[in-house]
C-alpha cells in the first residue's frame, strides 16, 4: 500500500505542477526570513509558488481547499547549508552505496548533480523530517577542488536537481594542505595556479558568436556559462604546456574566475579566513562563501567588512583540530552579531545524512541567549539560518528559503515548535506538492512493533 | 618465629626421608591484586544545599512538581515536596521555573582515549594489533586533560562516563567509570569502587580491521569461532587459578588477557558489547551462556527493538543512539522509535553518546526518543521516566547503582539544576554538582573548568 503510494508520488511528480490553490490556516506561521513567528497565521500556496503568508487575510475563491493547522507551526522546509545529500546510501565499506569519494583523476569538473539519487534512504529520511532542499557539496578526492556542488530537493521524484554546478567547492584549510601535498603553503600555490590556468584557458578560448549574429561582444567573448560545454575544449583551445589541471578541470574554474558560479570555501582556522578574504582581494570577481569557519568569532569584524557570508556548523565547541583550537557554540551568534552574514550547515558532522538535526542545532543557538557570556541568536534568526540564510549565500534567497511571495512552495506543517527536536514533521510539501513521509525506518517500525509471534514471519508484515 | 622455622625446616626433612609419607604441603596461595592502579578520586567540598521549587526527575520514574533536593557531606540528604525542613546553614536555590535530574551518565564514551584535537599522537582508543586484547585497559590511555570533559559537564550535565576501548577488537580491553572532576591523572577521576568493563565486539569492526590484513576474523563467523576459542582458554585458565587459590601450591603463570576474563568469568568484571544487529546480539548471548558469563550490555543496539523481548528475558541492557542510522551495513535499519520499544517490552534502555559532540546533548537525544515514542503510541512514557535511561540504567549496567543514578538519600550528590525543562532544546544546566562539589556554574566563569591544553590558547576559558 505505501510502496503503491510512492509509486504513484513518483509518477505525479514528473508530470507537470497542475493548477491549483489552497491555504493552510490556523497555524502558528514562522517566515523564514529571522522574523519571529506569527500566532494564526495563514499561507497561501497556487501553482507550486507562495502567494503570501503571515498576518495576511486574503478573500479565496469559493471552494479553495484549506488545510487547518490549528496547533500546528508552519514554516519553510528546511534548507540543509551544507551536506552530501543524495550522494551516500551506506558510508562505510559498502561498494556501490557510496558516491561521496572521488579519487579518480578529475577534480574541479566532477559535478555532483550527475551523482545524487534521490531514491538513497537518506533522502526520504530528511524529507520525512522537513528538509525539502539541501546544497550538496562534492567531497575532496585528490584534489583541492572537490568539483561543482549542486541543490537539490527532496522531493519523492526522479528529479532532484534544483540547480546543478551552482558553486565549486574547495578545501584551503588543513583538508586543502593535505590534499595539495602537506601545507597550507602548497594549497595556496596550487590554488593561484589553478585560476591561471583557468584564465589561460579563457584567453586561449575560441571566440562566439554574439547574440545577435554579428561579433560577439566582449563580455561573452570567452565566457563558460555552462563549466562543462564543450567550447573551451574544442580543438582551438590551445593551452600552455605548463599546467597541472586537466582541461576538463580548468574549464570547470572559468565560470568561478568569471564570478558566474559561487566559491565555496571550507577553512576553519582564523589566519585561513583571513587568508581566503585576501584572495578575495587578489581575485575581486569570486564569488566566496566561506564553509566551517570555526574560529570565525575571533576575526568577525574582517569577515563582516569582506561581505564574504559564511556557513558555519553550529554546535562545534571543541578544539577538535589544530584548526579549530577557538571553536565555540557562541561563534555563529558573534559572528551575526558583528554583522557577518551567518547561516548553517553540516560541515564537520554528519553531513550525510543527519541534516534533520540542524534545526535542534538552530534551537540550541537560541538556548544560548540565557547562557552568560555566550551568545546566541533569537528565534527567527535561528530559523533564517536554516531556511533562507543558506539560500541567499549561494543566490537562491528569490526561490527558496522562505514563505515570501513567489518563493516555491516548499513547507513544512510541525506538531510543535520546529526547533525543538522533539517536534515532527506532519505534513511536508515541495514545489506546492504534498510528500509521502514513509521510509525504511517507518516501514521497520510498523513490522517490529508488535513482536509476538504470529502465523507467518515478520517478513509477511508488509 | 624462630620455633616455628626451625619445626617447618624439620618437617620438610621428615617428609623428604620418607617417599611412603603423605605428599608436602602446598604453599597456600598468594592472592593478586585485582586493584593495581586504585582510584585516588577523593571528592572536592561542599556546602549543604537546598534547591527549592523545582521540577524534579529523581531518576528512577518519579517527577516531583514544586520539588525540594537537599545534598550535603557529598550525598543526597532528602528528596520531596515544597514541605521539606532545610538543614541549618545550609545554600538555598530558587529553582523556581528550573529542572533537578541526578548527573546524566553516558555509559559509553572515548573522552580521554580518542581526545581532542584528534590527532594520530593522541589516538589511543583502539590496540587494533590482535583482534584479542582483553589485556589492555582503558585507563591508561586516558588523557585526563581531554578539553572534552569540560563540554560534557557544562553543555551536558554529564558526571559519570565508562571510557571504553574501540571496536576493531572483537576483546577490546577494559573499560574505566570515571568521574567527571577534572584530574592530573586518570586515577584521580577513577569513580571508586565501579567494576571494571570488558569490551567486546561483534560485526562489521573487527572482521573488516584484520579480514583486511588477511587475519582471522575475516567473516562473522569468524568472530565468533575466535571468541569462542578464547573463552575455552579463558575457561581453563580460571580453573587453573581456582585450583590454586583453593589449594596453593605453585602459583600458575599469570596471563594479563586471561585475567581480565577471567574476570568476566567470575561476574566481577562486566561485558559492555559493541553489537548492531539482531541476530549478532542473539548468538552472542547464547555464546555467554555457553561460557557461563552474562552479557551486561549491547553498545550501539541498533536493532535491539527487533528482538526487545530477548533482551528482556536476559536481563541485558540496550545502549542505544535516538537518530543515528545507515552509517554502515550494521546500521541501515536503525528506527527513532528504537528506545522506546526497548523501554516498552521491560527491558533497560540507555542513551549513549559515543561521540565527543552528542555527549553534550544527550537530554535532547532522550527527548527525541521519548517523543518519537510517544507518536508511536507506546504507552507509559513521560519526560520523568525517559530520564531512567540516561541516569539510573546506565548506572545499573555499570554496576553503580546503589552509589548514583538516581536522586535517592544516601547516594552521591550527583546532580544537575537546569534552567529549563532538559527535554527541550532551550534548556542548558546551570549549576552541576558530582559528590555535592559544585563544578560548574553556569553564572560564574570561574566555575568552569579550562584544560592545560587550552590554557593560552585562543578562547580559553570562553563558555564553550
Amino acid at each position: 500500500m505505501i510502496r503503491a503510494l510512492i509509486a504513484a508520488a513518483l509518477l505525479s511528480a514528473s508530470a507537470p505542477v497542475v493548477a491549483e490553490t489552497f491555504v493552510i490556516t490556523g497555524g502558528t506561521v514562522a517566515l523564514g526570513d529571522g522574523s519571529e513567528p506569527i500566532p494564526n497565521g495563514m499561507v497561501v500556496i497556487r501553482d507550486g509558488r507562495v502567494v503570501a503568508a503571515g498576518d495576511v487575510r486574503m478573500k479565496l475563491p469559493a471552494g479553495t481547499q484549506v488545510i487547518d493547522a490549528t496547533g500546528k507551526w508552519v514554516t519553510p522546509g528546511i534548507v540543509a547549508g551544507f551536506s552530501r545529500l543524495g550522494l551516500a546510501d551506506v558510508d562505510l565499506s559498502a561498494e556501490g552505496a557510496d558516491d561521496t569519494t572521488a579519487n579518480g583523476p578529475f577534480s574541479a569538473a566532477l559535478d555532483a548533480s550527475t551523482a545524487i539519487n534521490p531514491l538513497d534512504t537518506t533522502v526520504a529520511v530528511n524529507r520525512a523530517d522537513g528538509v525539502t532542499r539541501a546544497i550538496v557539496a562534492p567531497q575532496a578526492g585528490r584534489s583541492i577542488f572537490g568539483g561543482q556542488g549542486a541543490v537539490i530537493d527532496t522531493g519523492a521524484d526522479m528529479d532532484p536537481i534544483t540547480s546543478a554546478r551552482r558553486f565549486q567547492f574547495v578545501e584551503l584549510g588543513q583538508t586543502g594542505a593535505q590534499k595539495a601535498g602537506g601545507s597550507r603553503t602548497s594549497s595556496q600555490v596550487f590554488f593561484r595556479n589553478a585560476l591561471r590556468e583557468a584564465a589561460e584557458l579563457r584567453r586561449y578560448a575560441p571566440a562566439v558568436t554574439g547574440a545577435s549574429g554579428g561579433a560577439p561582444d566582449e563580455r561573452d567573448r570567452p565566457v563558460v556559462h555552462n563549466p562543462n560545454e564543450s567550447r573551451v575544449y574544442g580543438l582551438d583551445a590551445r593551452r600552455s604546456e605548463d599546467v597541472l589541471l586537466t582541461r576538463f578541470d580548468a574549464a570547470a574554474l572559468v565560470p568561478v574566475l568569471q564570478g558566474r558560479q559561487y566559491l565555496l570555501v571550507h577553512v576553519e582556522r582564523a589566519s585561513d579566513i583571513l587568508q581566503v578574504l585576501s584572495l578575495k582581494r587578489e581575485f575581486p570577481t569570486l564569488k566566496m562563501v566561506l564553509v566551517g569557519a570555526s574560529e570565525g568569532w575571533t576575526v568577525a569584524d574582517r569577515i563582516a567588512r569582506s561581505g564574504v557570508p559564511v556557513i558555519a556548523s553550529a554546535v562545534n565547541d571543541l578544539p577538535a583540530s589544530f584548526e579549530q583550537i577557538a571553536a565555540t557554540q557562541s561563534n555563529v551568534g558573534r559572528m551575526r552579531a558583528a554583522g557577518v552574514d551567518v547561516s548553517i550547515g553540516m560541515i564537520d558532522d554528519n553531513d550525510t545524512r543527519n541534516l534533520f538535526m540542524e534545526r535542534q542545532y538552530a534551537g540550541n543557538l537560541v538556548a544560548l541567549q540565557r547562557v552568560p557570556g555566550a551568545s546566541g541568536v533569537t528565534w527567527g534568526q535561528a530559523l533564517a539560518m536554516i531556511t533562507s540564510k543558506p539560500a541567499q549565500a549561494i543566490g537562491m534567497g528569490d526561490e527558496i528559503g522562505s514563505l515570501a511571495a513567489g518563493r516555491r512552495a516548499d513547507f513544512v506543517i510541525w506538531s510543535g515548535d520546529p526547533l525543538e527536536g522533539s517536534s515532527a514533521a506532519e505534513q511536508v510539501y515541495i514545489d506546492g506538492v504534498r510528500q509521502p513521509l514513509a521510509t525504511h525506518q517507518t516501514r521497520l517500525l510498523e513490522r517490529y512493533r508488535y513482536l509476538p509471534r504470529r502465523d507467518l514471519p515478520e517478513a509477511y508484515r508488509h | 618465629m624462630s620455633n616455628k622455622l626451625s619445626v617447618a625446616v624439620v618437617a620438610a626433612l621428615l617428609s623428604g626421608c620418607a617417599a611412603l609419607n603423605p605428599p608436602p604441603k602446598l604453599a597456600p596461595a598468594v592472592r593478586i591484586n585485582e586493584d593495581p592502579f586504585p582510584s585516588t578520586y577523593a571528592r572536592y567540598p561542599g556546602v549543604p544545599t537546598v534547591i527549592r521549587h523545582a521540577t524534579v526527575f529523581t531518576g528512577d520514574g518519579q517527577q516531583i512538581n514544586d520539588g525540594t533536593v537537599i545534598f550535603a557531606d557529598g550525598a543526597i540528604q532528602a528528596v520531596g515536596g515544597a514541605g521539606l525542613p532545610s538543614p541549618a546553614g545550609a545554600r538555598e536555590i530558587d529553582g523556581t521555573g528550573k529542572f533537578v535530574t541526578p548527573g546524566v551518565i553516558d555509559i559509553h564514551s572515548h573522552l580521554g582515549d580518542y581526545p581532542s584535537p584528534g590527532v594520530d599522537a593522541n589516538s589511543d582508543g583502539n590496540e587494533a594489533t590482535s583482534p584479542v586484547r582483553p589485556e589492555v585497559w582503558a585507563e591508561h590511555s586516558v588523557w585526563p586533560q581531554d578539553p572534552g570533559f569540560s563540554r560534557a559537564l557544562i553543555n551536558g550535565g554529564v558526571t559519570t562516563m565508562q571510557i571504553l576501548p574501540g571496536s576493531a577488537n572483537l576483546f577490546g580491553g577494559r573499560s574505566v567509570v570515571v568521574k567527571n572532576v577534572p584530574a592530573r591523572t586518570a586515577q584521580g577521576m577513577k569513580f571508586p569502587g565501579a567494576p571494571y568493563g570488558l569490551k567486546m565486539a561483534c560485526g562489521e569492526n573487527p572482521k573488516r580491521v584484520y579480514g583486511s590484513k588477511g587475519n582471522m576474523p575475516q567473516t562473522r563467523m569468524g568472530n565468533i569461532a575466535l571468541a569462542r576459542e578464547v573463552w575455552i582458554k579463558a575457561t581453563a585458565y580460571k580453573r587453573k587459578w581456582d585450583k590454586y587459590y583453593a589449594k596453593g601450591g605453585d602459583m600458575p603463570e599469570r596471563d594479563l588477557a586471561m585475567d581480565t576474563l577471567k574476570g568476566v568469568l567470575e561476574g566481577k568484571i562486566l561485558v559492555q558489547n559493541h553489537c548492531y544487529r539482531a541476530d549478532e546480539m542473539a548468538n552472542m548471548i547464547d555464546m555467554a551462556k555457553e561460557f557461563g558469563y552474562k552479557v551486561t550490555a549491547f553498545h550501539h543496539a541498533v536493532e535491539a527493538y527487533k528482538i526487545a523481548d530477548l533482551l528482556a528475558a536476559n536481563d541485558i541492557c540496550a545502549v542505544m543512539w535516538a537518530d543515528w542510522y545507515g552509517f554502515k551495513m550494521e546500521s541501515y535499519d536503525a528506527i527513532k522509535e528504537n528506545i522506546p520499544l526497548v523501554h516498552n517490552a521491560g527491558a533497560c534502555a540507555i542513551v549513549h553518546s559515543d561521540d565527543p559532540n552528542y555527549i553534550q546533548r544527550l537530554n535532547q537525544e532522550a527527548s527525541k526518543a521519548l517523543a518519537d515514542g510517544i507518536r508511536a503510541g507506546i504507552p507509559g512514557l513521560s519526560e520523568a521516566v525517559a530520564w531512567e535511561w540516561l541516569s539510573r540504567n546506565p548506572a545499573k549496567a555499570l554496576g553503580i547503582l546503589d552509589k548514583t543514578g538516581t536522586l535517592t538519600p544516601g547516594k552521591m550528590a550527583d546532580v544537575v539544576l537546569w534552567n529549563g525543562d532538559p527535554f527541550s532544546d532551550y534548556s542548558r544546566p546551570e549549576h552541576v554538582w558530582i559528590d555535592g562539589a559544585e563544578m560548574y556554574d553556569m553564572n560564574d566563569p570561574k566555575k568552569r573548568p579550562v584544560s592545560d591544553f587550552e590554557l593560552g590558547q585562543p578562547g580559553e576559558g570562553d563558555v564553550k
